[in-house]
């Protein structure tokens, strides 16, 4: 009679059926980290697309190849598109989900069925979005809909409110997100991975999380007192009858200031995870690094109003938010110079992920550059809504989340999908975006300078505007070109690329102890860690997912120095839980297995918000009701108990 | 290879500087405001590339760099001393400095006893412009004394817009039921481009004015002969256009002072022909571009709130007849 190895009884516990049906039901963190990547890449492109139409029209003065409707609509997703459907999500849903619970030592992310719900609710949110197009009215007051262009009067059809619904939806997916992360971070690490040991990746990620969870709420009071006014004819924003227009401004930045760190943070730990290992050298001043996450994730609750530097604020709320925002720069400069000092102390490998993270640096200390200018009030006064700012936010916002991301795409994609990249194709994209993007984003500095307004479909010629945005539309697609280089390069190494060893870099952090990809269990055994960089101080991790010796069984018990003294089955989902300083073992979690719950209820929702869109009672009424109803049956089924578990 | 930084940047100032005198920008000041943002923006850059300078060199020495034993075996004196000067010290001197000189402009702005007050008010896609003191109505032109300080009142009629003049001030938002105050003084005569600087839908982009600073005397003719109605039409041409004025679509939206049109949804005319723009910046002052304008004002602002009105031939010379009369 054959014998069951325990990574065999294993594998059978946490796999997912291999059909598709079953696809769509799994919670394994890695196949939703996967799907993450994908699904937010595809919205990078298309707001990528919609970026170089905006460029087409604004190659010369007077272009008629968008009319001023098109272009309004196309700016507005542009900036909705990549910054909720593209940059919140990516690192954060991508390489957060995949690579969170291995570098913590956990089987999977505390809450599976949770995370499942919170991809399929950001998919749903795009695809509602993205329906827009099916009636003809994308949203079109731009990404943040000031008021009160965006009342009624003003936004007749459902433009608006696609806008509203579709971020409300996309609000449910951060938030069980963040949900998630914080409780994963804080209870699912394998014993001895104490505080100060976390990887500075999930420092960025934690801080992150804590941001989503007090800022969204700011913007879900936006969202409802728009609607209210929308639809049921409140007069919130409308001074006519005596509201208030600015309210939208603060409630809106109160959430608009946060969410820039929320797409920021996290590709500041992207860069802190890649820089040690190709530099081949420890952080030096981690300490700094990862209290730099943390005091911009407070800071950057007390800035909002340096958007609304032109509004009429008395000049005591100006000093204070221009001091503020002067602070909030602080943190993230340190950041720069530990970074700047390991590499200097290092012996650099210039492998294609470290050449973005390079330029990532570059990149971003232009845009903290010209934030700064902009947190000058006086200075403010003249640039506040030109092209300058337009160049400060694509620095810090497009440049650092692209950048890390194809500095992490390089770095992560062995784990991720078992294949090398080209490290060939990988230079000549760097070498493309690079060019492309500084040549796109640069010269705004000069011609926001030289008078150009933001969110213009034409401009005259005689302005002395002409070439700059010339040169700017020549860069875009060259970035594009860089960018398609890209994607050949990932499409070729996973239909041809060479397979990938454990820890083709010699990285120090924990999800490269395991094999590329990982098994579906993550760890055969829970590692217990002694170091911040386990692998390079812990040898014998290389081999946690070996068997001890040829024909273990199951149940025989391990004496391998990093096995774990608690059980956990392997035949029952389960993993580790440890106290929150120190990482001592607290208990064992069971863990759901694959359900469609998560589908359903993202699908419930889904119907729910696409009811609220059309403008007929009765429709609305019925439409909402479904979806609440079956969002009712899924979260019966999702908290009804669990069955007493056969042994 | 790695020291090859992007040298696009250097293109558009140098354009710029060789472009025409014509350029909306704050890097063109005509007045003391404007003057002192620009040095201010000078002062700031010069710090910006400093530091850029500097870490660009850092980063790209240390790249280059290889590490020595001592390195190797993790002391790294440098490497700390660089975190706290370079990442710490350095840049609290530049903030503090940086604030303490953004502080001082600001509090020198404050606003100063002046006799001139103008009101501004925007529109979904033209700016209103009176001059209460001297009972004065006109839309996206303002005339200001040169070096006579005078305090703008600005607010909507409907969403919010930006009022922006670079070469003589900031900015500040229109805001409806609100009214912000800025200063305006131009130092030498001429006419200085303003812009709308917030989003305001469709013809955002077409919502510009014109500053027209001129000596103390020329000014007041022009405010003095603003108030006044003009003269009745001389003859039967214009006489007739302005019967066709009156009784048409455009009384019910525009204007004349003298005459029965009163409407107030758009700009008024009553000294129309005295512009030097027209659509709120869009087309020149012309009569062609006025006789386009009437057939068709979708064209040249598309989304634009006036109506296309059929009058052809005759009528259409004589209304425009009028029109030019109108100075």
């Amino acid at each position: 009679m054959a014998t069951v190895t325990a990574a065999e009884r294993l594998a059978r516990t946490w796999e997912t059926p291999a059909d598709f049906v079953s696809s769509l039901f799994t919670v394994d963190h890695k196949a939703i980290g996967r799907r993450y990547l994908l699904t937010a890449f595809f919205f990078f492109l298309v707001g990528g697309v919609e970026a170089l139409l905006l460029r087409i029209q604004l190659f010369r003065p007077g272009a008629g190849f968008l009319g001023p409707h098109t272009y309004d609509q196309i700016f507005t997703m542009h900036g909705v598109t990549m910054l909720f459907l593209f940059a919140t999500p990516i690192i954060i849903g991508a390489f957060g989900n995949f690579m969170i619970p291995l570098m913590i030592g956990a089987r999977d992310m505390a809450f599976p069925r949770l995370n499942a719900l919170s991809y399929w609710a950001f998919l749903f949110a795009g695809v509602l979005m993205y329906g827009s197009l099916i009636v003809g009215s994308p949203p079109n007051a731009s990404w943040f809909s000031y008021a009160p262009l965006t009342s009624q009067t003003y936004v007749p059809g459902p433009n608006q409110d696609f806008w509203s619904w579709g971020l409300l939806f996309l609000t449910v997916s951060t938030t069980v997100s963040a949900i998630n992360f914080i409780v994963t971070i804080f209870k699912f690490r394998c014993p001895g991975l104490s505080i100060n040991r976390l990887s500075l990746f999930i420092w960025s990620e934690i801080a992150t999380a804590f941001m989503i969870l007090f800022s969204f709420p700011s913007l879900t009071a936006a969202i409802i007192l728009l609607e209210l006014e929308r639809k049921w004819g409140f007069h919130i924003f409308d001074a006519n009858a005596g509201g208030a227009p600015l309210l939208w401004q603060h409630l809106f930045w109160i959430f608009g200031h946060p969410i820039v760190y929320i797409w920021f943070i996290p590709a500041t730990g992207v860069i802190s995870s890649v820089i040690p290992v190709f530099a081949q050298r420890r952080m030096i001043g981690y300490i700094f690094v990862a209290l730099a996450s943390v005091s911009v994730a407070f800071l950057s609750f007390g800035v909002w109003a340096h958007h609304m530097f032109t509004v009429g604020l008395p000049l005591i709320a100006l000093s204070f938010f221009s001091a503020a925002s002067m602070m909030v720069s602080f943190p993230s400069g340190v950041q720069v110079f530990c970074w700047i000092a390991t590499i200097f102390h290092g012996r650099s490998r210039l492998t294609t992920a470290y050449l973005y993270a390079l330029a990532y640096i570059f990149v971003f200390v232009i845009g903290g550059i010209s934030g700064v200018m902009t947190g000058s009030v006086p200075l403010d006064w003249q640039v506040h809504s030109t092209y300058f700012v337009v160049a400060h936010i694509h620095y810090v916002v497009a440049g650092t989340v692209l950048f890390a991301l194809l500095a992490g795409v390089y770095y992560w994609t062995p784990k991720m999908f078992g294949r090398m990249l080209s490290e060939r194709l990988g230079r000549l994209g760097f070498w493309l975006t690079f060019a492309g993007f500084n040549l796109a984003f640069f010269p705004m500095h000069a011609v926001g300078l030289l008078g150009m307004p933001r969110q213009i479909y034409t401009y005259a010629s005689g302005l002395g505007w002409d070439s700059s945005n010339a040169l700017e539309t020549v860069g875009a697609f060259i970035l594009a070109l860089g960018i398609l280089v890209v994607i050949t390069d990932f499409l070729q190494a996973l239909i041809a690329g060479p397979m990938a060893p454990d820890n083709p870099w010699n990285a120090d952090t924990l999800e490269w102890a395991v094999s590329s990809p990982p098994p579906d269990y993550n760890f055969l055994r829970i590692p217990v860690l002694r170091s911040r960089e386990p692998l390079w101080d812990q040898p014998e991790l290389a081999t946690i997912n070996q068997p001890a010796h040829e024909n273990q069984l199951a149940d025989e018990p391990e004496s391998n120095v990093t096995a774990t003294p608690g059980p956990t089955e392997s035949t029952r989902r389960q993993t580790m839980s440890t106290t929150v300083l120190d990482a001592e073992i607290s208990e064992t979690i069971e863990m759901p297995g694959d359900s469609y719950l998560p589908l359903l209820l993202a699908f419930g929702l889904l119907v729910v918000f696409s009811g609220l869109l059309p403008d007929l009672m009765f429709v609305e009424a019925l439409v909402v009701a479904t979806g609440l109803a079956i969002c009712a049956v899924a979260l019966f089924l999702w908290f009804w108990p669990a069955a007493e578990p056969t042994v | 290879m790695y020291a090859r930084v992007s040298l696009s940047w250097l293109l558009p100032p140098i354009l710029a500087l060789s472009a025409c005198a014509y350029a909306p920008s704050p890097l063109h000041p005509a007045s003391a405001h404007a003057d002192d943002l620009r040095w201010l923006w000078w002062v700031l850059f010069a710090i910006a590339a400093a530091v850029l300078v500097a870490v660009t060199f850092l980063l790209i020495w240390a790249v280059l760099r290889t590490p020595s034993p001592s390195e190797e075996r993790q002391e790294h004196p440098f490497g700390t001393r660089l975190v706290w000067v370079g990442g710490v010290i350095i840049p609290l001197l530049i903030l503090a400095f940086v604030f303490a000189l953004s502080i001082a402009r600001m509090a020198g702005s404050g606003g100063s006893q002046t006799d001139l007050t103008i009101e501004v008010i925007g529109h979904q896609w033209w700016w209103e412009v009176r001059y209460p003191q001297n009972n004065v109505t006109t839309a996206n032109e303002i005339h200001l004394p040169v070096g006579r300080r005078a305090q703008i009142r600005v607010t909507s009629a409907d969403v919010i817009h930006g009022f922006w003049v670079p070469q003589l001030q900031g900015k500040i938002d229109a805001i409806p039921g609100q009214t912000n105050t800025i200063e305006l003084e131009a130092a030498e005569a001429g006419s200085y481009r303003g812009e709308c600087l917030v989003f305001c839908a469709l013809q955002h982009a077409n919502m510009n004015f014109l500053v027209i600073a001129e000596p103390p005397d020329e000014f007041g003719r022009w405010l003095s002969h603003q108030a006044e109605a003009p003269s009745p039409p001389s003859n039967p041409e214009t006489l007739s256009g302005q019967q066709i004025f009156l009784r048409s679509a455009c009384s019910s939206c525009h204007t004349v002072a003298g005459t029965s049109a009163g409407g107030t949804a758009g700009p008024n005319l009553t000294h129309l022909a005295s512009r030097r723009q027209l659509a709120a910046g869009t087309i020149p002052n012309t009569p062609e571009a006025l006789g386009n304008w009437v057939v068709d004002p979708q064209s040249a602002k598309p989304g634009n709130r006036m109506p296309n009105e059929s009058i052809t031939g005759p009528d259409l010379h004589a209304l425009l007849a009028y029109l030019e009369s109108l100075k």
